[in-house]
């Protein structure tokens, strides 16, 4: 019953979610002076600081430094940008919501297009410089395909949660804000976890702290030619699913009613 | 035999409960907030016939809008079913959302697409959607540059122009200047008599119902006061409301 309803939702609303993805990146390059250029100076600017900050004064010993530091903001902007946004989300999409019937995860599934697109943008700054750094290549980057898809889906599971509490709870944002910033520094955006927390709270986090572990596997399979933890891939995957599923069926029965509290 | 477009059985919708809650506010207050139980339709149950206008006539605060926005799909109903019988279905002026950010142009295609139609159908559709909304040039800025009458002006246009199975009325429009009232006034009034379109209109203005509505009903207190023709119902509302 659930299954059929989503099924047909999707197929009903995709190429909405697409075409207003598309028109959402285009109203944000129209509306600033440097355009799309932002979408590859912002994380490169972070790059800079952080190489500085990390690589320099706190003498970061990481092979390919710079780029170790890129793939992780690249990933952790896409799950940053998606969890703040998902809290707000009917909020911020009222004038819709209350005027015509749209499945809400809907909304949900757009953002993942757009910032999905911005991340594909900042993973071909991360090919440019595996260049520049003259990378080694391993079989194990066609790993990169599974974890940023997983990746995505677990990031969906979080957000349709945020979704429907941001609706009833009001200072939900602030809340997020701080769990997001401990997870932040628990990630490891600028600093191997594994190597560099005391044993045994590193391999801990490196494989319980699911950014954690995505963005580990990621650098390991296309900087250091290292094959993932498959097991934690899939159990990660499966906890994605099982996200998502209670999160599409939570908003399922309560949608109707995000309305009449906004 | 005669076919429904719509049917409603029973419908019940309360508004119980569904403050939103501040973790701050729980800190500070041990007491639980009362929980507030509005019901603003009590077991309503009536049908419309295909091709019929329906009038809804109550005071303010009667849940008129409150029905409307049940049938368009917005609120669930707590109890008892709306079936549209596969129609699409369309909220006439007070329109469509917008995305703030987003073109006219771009808005016209994600609106047109939320109430049902293919991405095809509305670019066929763009140019009569954008010279009846006498946009101009605005059509390509984005949506929060525009005054209230042209946003009001575009959304009638997309609505109007965009025809559906079943149209939802809210108040009798009055879009735009006197001569954009004028023209949707007709348009409304074309839409209104094509004999496949069934029509749901909800106004203050009983004249205009009177003259309009194939049939009108009654809503007191969420309540179904009256159903009938509009002779009579008119007749029983103009004693009631001396």
């Amino acid at each position: 019953m659930l299954v059929k309803q989503f099924c047909t939702d999707i197929r009903k609303y995709f190429l909405y979610s697409i075409i207003s993805a598309c028109s959402q990146l285009k109203a944000e390059v129209a509306n600033s002076y440097l355009n799309w250029f932002w979408w590859v100076l912002e994380p490169l600017c972070f790059m800079l600081i952080y190489t500085f900050m990390f690589g320099y004064v706190f003498k970061a010993r990481e092979p390919y430094f710079p780029v170790f530091i890129f793939v992780g903001i690249s990933m952790w902007d896409f799950f940053n940008r998606m969890v703040k946004t998902s809290v707000k989300i009917i909020k911020s999409n009222k004038p819709i919501i209350s005027k015509v019937y749209l499945p809400k995860f809907i909304l949900i599934l757009t953002k993942i297009w757009v910032n999905g697109f911005k991340m594909a943008v900042s993973f071909l700054i991360v090919l440019i410089m595996m260049g520049i750094y003259s990378v080694p290549l391993s079989l194990n980057i066609i790993y990169f395909c599974p974890i940023i898809l997983f990746f995505g889906v677990f990031t969906f599971g979080c957000c349709v949660h945020l979704l429907h509490y941001g609706v009833f709870i009001e200072d939900l944002s602030n809340v997020v804000n701080i769990c997001l910033r401990l997870l932040f520094y628990m990630t490891g955006i600028f600093y191997n976890v594994e190597t560099r927390m005391p044993y045994p709270y590193g391999s801990i986090l490196s494989k319980w702290n699911p950014l954690a572990f995505f963005l580990q596997s990621m650098r390991g399979a296309i900087l250091y030619g290292k094959t993932p933890y498959r097991k934690f891939l899939i159990l990660w995957l499966v906890v994605g699913i099982i996200l998502s599923w209670s999160g599409i069926r939570k908003i399922y029965k309560n949608e109707n009613s995000y309305v009449k509290v906004i | 035999m005669d076919e429904y477009a719509i049917e409603v059985t029973d419908l019940c919708i309360n508004y119980r409960g569904l403050k939103s809650y501040s973790i701050k506010k729980s800190f500070l207050q041990f007491k639980r907030a009362t929980v507030e139980e509005f019901q603003a339709i009590k077991h309503v149950s009536f049908s419309v016939k295909k091709g019929n206008i329906l009038g809804i006539i109550g005071r303010n605060g009667s849940g008129k809008s409150t029905l409307l926005n049940a049938i368009a799909g917005i609120f669930a109903p707590d109890h008892g079913t709306i079936n549209l019988k596969g129609n699409s279905i369309s909220l006439l002026s007070i329109g469509v959302g917008f995305q703030r950010e987003l073109t006219g142009r771009e808005n016209i295609i994600l609106a047109g697409m939320l109430i049902g139609f293919s991405e095809k159908q509305i670019l066929n559709k763009m140019d009569d959607i954008i010279s009846f909304a006498e946009l101009g040039d605005f059509i390509d800025a984005p949506v929060k540059t525009y005054s209230s009458g042209m946003y009001s002006k575009l959304a009638f246009s997309i609505t109007a122009i965009l025809e559906t199975d079943i149209m939802l009325i809210d108040e009798v429009l009055s879009v735009g200047d006197s001569k954009f009232k004028k023209k949707s006034y007709n348009k409304m009034k074309q839409l209104i008599n094509d004999k496949d379109r069934t029509v749901i209109i909800v106004s203050h203005a009983i004249e205009t119902l009177g003259s309009l509505c194939d049939e009108l009903l009654w809503l007191n207190d969420g309540e179904i006061k009256m159903q009938s023709n509009p002779e009579d119902v008119l007749k029983e509302y103009n004693n009631f409301m001396k």
